[in-house]
């Protein structure tokens, strides 16, 4: 993944298709999290936003297969964090996960964690990539430094 | 910290201590299996006591929600106890709050099945 003119890289790593690199992923991103300049409370949000999107690459994208990677790549640039997360799954159409929130699907056992994404960071992109694979992009803006 | 779950007895409810994280593996499929080993048993009044939770993830909260529905269609009912701030903020952010019936207080979620 190129970094953009002006960003500085925080973390770049491929995790294994397994739980635990929902855990490592997590922690490493919570360091650069600390670094990037985020309270505990947004260390926090970022935290569940980065567990959720894991959970998704490994699970629902990769399926477990230890064959497949999920990329993570941190960077942070002009008080932009920017976590992007890329599985090798066959993806899957935004429009057709169903909304949590409606009334018909609130009882339902799973199909939060998109949501969630969404509700702790301050933007959330899915993009599918070529050849095979879904990137996602979480963004949270720093406060500046008083 | 991964789930540690208790379970005691007050009266004829069922309360469960719940403590650490709550989250896909290990710790929602514990709280899955406490749940339905109490639902086959019979067991109809049960207050899960969150207090000592420091983190639901969805995966969580999916159990949490499968709980729910699976002792009412028993006929049973399930109360959720102390909320820690995160957790109450994320049922209210999933509008799930409402949902259950939570409460502050031991004591008074204990009389509140009678």
């Amino acid at each position: 993944m190129p970094l953009a003119p002006g960003d500085e890289e925080l973390l770049e790593q491929d995790f294994p298709s397994t739980l635990e690199s929902v855990d490592a992923a997590e922690s490493r991103i919570l360091e650069a999290a600390a670094k990037a300049g985020f309270d505990e409370d947004e260390q926090h949000r970022i935290g569940m936003a980065v567990r959720e999107c894991m959970v998704n690459a490994v699970v629902h994208g990769n399926r477990y297969n230890r064959n497949k990677h999920v990329h993570v790549a941190v960077s942070v640039s002009n008080n932009v964090f920017r976590i992007r997360i890329r599985d090798e799954g066959e993806g899957f159409e935004l429009e057709e996960v169903p909304d949590p929130l409606h009334e018909n699907n609130l009882l339902r056992h799973s199909g939060r964690g998109l949501f969630l994404m969404g509700a702790f960071m301050d933007d959330l992109k899915v993009r599918k990539v070529e050849p095979h694979g879904t990137e996602v992009t979480l963004v949270k803006h720093v406060a500046p430094q008083e | 910290m991964s789930v540690k779950l208790n379970t005691r007895q007050v009266g004829d409810v069922t309360v469960i201590d719940v403590s650490g994280r709550i989250t896909l593996g290990e710790g929602s499929s514990a709280l899955r299996d406490i749940l339905r080993d109490l639902v086959a048993k019979g067991q109809k009044k049960i207050l899960l006591n969150l207090g000592d939770v420091s983190y639901i993830d969805s995966s969580g909260i999916g159990e949490l929600v499968s709980g729910f529905t699976t002792v009412a269609n028993q006929g049973g009912t399930l109360k959720l106890l102390g909320l820690t701030k995160r957790v109450k903020d994320l049922l209210q952010i999933t509008k799930l709050y409402t949902v259950f019936d939570v409460r502050d207080d031991e004591a008074d979620a204990i009389r509140s099945f009678a």
